[in-house]
């Protein structure tokens, strides 16, 4: 049997002081950590969410983004008369030709004039993309310089209110309507009617086509033919794929960040549980001496120590996934380099990022109490009880 | 007894400490015997080695040369694991400083060693209650250390020293930190346990009067016994 748990407890309860701020230092680092991986996971819900799995989504070939794609008309037309295109109610081709612009609006708050993506859109655009609704006002028109603006939009930047107007492309357009779109990349668009906007950036040709497959998996079959095809220079992916592939550089960065920056605090960290354990172990060497003397074997001294550090890792791991937890809050909106324009995302936090979050805290408190309780399992019995 | 065995056997024992490159005897070449019931008092001045032979006794220390047989048992033979179990189950501490856990309770204390054993809770709790009787600190079960007098604290030492029931108790200066009344109180109750219980205890002690309170008494001066 070993030494009971609560021995080491109780001693962590004995030296609050130092218990607390060697936990604090833990829970900081906990913090970083998780909120790190939340806002990534955020950044990819949110462009994965914008996808439809049964959408394909076409670009010119390696343009990697929207604004740098061309699909020019004869392009277009071969794409809009695969077979593989589902069909609507009335016998419609569920196809969107769609142009991407970027325009400046200044931010509500600080003034800034930010990127904002700017989609025309198709007859069929709305129907390809079902999570999206109008939450106040109306749609735009058809043929009419209106806009609608995305929820993220709307409550971010200045004159996105039902009824005002915005200038770009040369002429006024009247904003009509808001819409939400699920915390998906679309919420932080402006869309408008796809000819309209081709004729205000004269624009001849489209930046991208999304079209509904009647079968979703008939997809490796329509890229298959569309890529041998020799008129074609094109991308063609599921809507999902593409999406996801704009959150790449952002949560590349972000992850690879986040990972450099908990490792380097996360050895502050435990250096910190080392020199309070070690500290612990020198003002108990007569105990550790005495629970040899009465037949505790050198194993349970170790185990007892790596509890107690293991302990202060889990308490510093506790508060710190509590602290970051409240980081759902935040609403983050920023640059998006993929895109070169603002997206909004949110922190989440999902049960694999609190279980790595915690297993990343007791790994701390583990090898930060490991030299200090590998000492006092190597103490000599006679020594240490001289430590009186 | 028939076989009367010798709780302790001692034979040509010799330890030695290195201090500075310099080789520093501290028990040459001894050998005595400590029969099963006997209370015996080592003494002697300052580095006279008679702790060092308490700590040898007791399994804590490992001797140069020399054959050490407690209860029967050659303990140099042993290992490491097998030293620490054999401590838990034949030998009780009793230490100048008492060596409580500060934030174990007068209860978990005593109970510490019984953890070592096959014992269920219920049975500990038992034991437990026993020794604390026994050393007359019933009521004092879920007191802190700190909440104890040195005596009391002593007593609660005695009590988780006697709990496993070992073949020899040892004592290394257990009145050394008491002042008069509370040594007193201890050295009575050492007695006790001795003659009622029939306790083999071997107390190394600068103090005369608690040595009086021995069976039998040797002396040790520079490593050797005197007489």
């Amino acid at each position: 049997m070993t030494i009971p748990l609560f021995y080491s407890l109780r001693n962590l309860w004995a030296r609050k002081l130092t218990t607390v701020l060697t936990a604090a230092g833990m829970a900081l680092v906990v913090f970083v950590f998780s909120a790190v991986q939340m806002l990534d996971t955020g950044l990819r819900q949110t462009l994965i969410a914008t996808g439809q799995e049964d959408n394909i989504h076409v670009t010119r070939r390696s343009s990697n983004a929207e604004i740098s794609s061309i699909v020019d008309r004869q392009q277009a037309a071969v794409i809009e008369t695969q077979p593989e295109i589902a069909l609507d109610a009335n016998g419609v081709r569920l196809v969107s030709k769609e142009v991407v612009v970027l325009i400046t609006l200044p931010k509500r708050e600080t003034g800034v004039a930010t990127n904002v993506t700017t989609r025309g859109i198709g007859l069929q655009g709305f129907a390809l993309r079902p999570q999206l609704q109008i939450v106040a006002g109306r749609s735009f028109q058809p043929g009419a310089s209106e806009v609608i603006v995305g929820s993220s939009i709307a409550q971010r930047f200045a004159g996105a209110a039902i009824g005002s107007q915005l200038r770009f492309g040369g002429r006024e357009w009247r904003v009509v309507g808001h819409f939400a779109a699920k915390g998906s990349a679309y919420d932080s668009e402006l869309w408008v009617d796809a000819d309209q906007l081709q004729q205000a950036f004269r624009r001849n040709a489209w930046s991208a086509v999304v079209a509904r497959l009647a079968d979703a998996a008939t997809l490796p079959a329509v890229q298959a033919r569309l890529s041998e095809d020799p008129r074609l220079t094109l991308d063609i992916q599921s809507e999902q794929r593409f999406f996801e592939g704009q959150s790449k550089a952002l949560s590349n960065f972000i992850s690879y960040l986040g990972m450099t920056l908990s490792i380097i605090f996360s050895i502050g960290a435990m250096i910190g549980a080392t020199i309070t354990m070690y500290a612990a172990v020198a003002t108990r060497t007569a105990e550790i001496g005495t629970l040899r003397a009465l037949g505790f074997r050198r194993s349970s001294i170790l185990i007892a120590f790596l509890s107690e550090a293991v302990f202060l890792g889990l308490v510093g791991g506790v508060v710190g996934v509590m602290f970051a937890s409240l980081m759902q809050l935040v609403h983050i909106s920023t640059l998006n380099w993929q895109s070169f324009s603002e997206l909004a995302f949110d922190f989440v936090l999902t049960p694999k990022i609190i279980a790595t979050s915690l297993a990343f805290a007791l790994m701390m408190g583990l090898l930060g109490g490991f030299l200090p309780a590998v000492r006092a399992a190597r103490m000599a019995i006679v020594d240490a009880l001289r430590a009186v | 007894m028939a076989n009367a065995e010798p709780a302790v056997a001692i034979r040509h024992l010799s330890k030695s400490y290195r201090r500075g490159g310099q080789k520093v005897v501290v028990l040459e070449d001894m050998s005595f015997d400590i029969q099963a019931g006997d209370f015996v008092a080592l003494m002697g001045p300052s580095g006279s080695g008679k702790s060092t032979l308490l700590n040898l006794i007791a399994g804590i220390d490992r001797p140069d040369q020399g054959e050490l047989r407690i209860g029967g048992i050659d303990i140099n033979v042993l290992s490491e694991s097998e030293l620490a179990d054999w401590r838990a189950r034949h030998v009780g501490f009793i230490f100048q400083f008492y060596n409580l856990m500060p934030v174990l309770t007068a209860f978990e204390n005593v109970e510490l060693p019984l953890l070592l054993t096959e014992l269920n809770a219920r049975e500990r709790r038992e034991h437990v209650q026993l020794a604390l009787d026994m050393v007359g600190l019933a009521d004092r079960v879920t007191h802190y250390p700190s909440e104890l007098s040195g005596g009391q604290q002593q007593r609660v030492a005695i009590a988780r020293a006697i709990i496993s029931d070992p073949t020899i108790l040892v004592a290394d200066e257990p009145t050394g930190d008491l002042d008069r009344v509370a040594a007193e109180d201890i050295l009575a109750l050492m007695e006790r346990l001795n003659r009622e219980l029939g306790k083999t205890i071997i107390m190394v002690t600068h103090d005369p009067q608690a040595a009086q309170r021995a069976r039998s008494i040797k002396h040790l001066e520079k490593g050797m016994l005197v007489d």
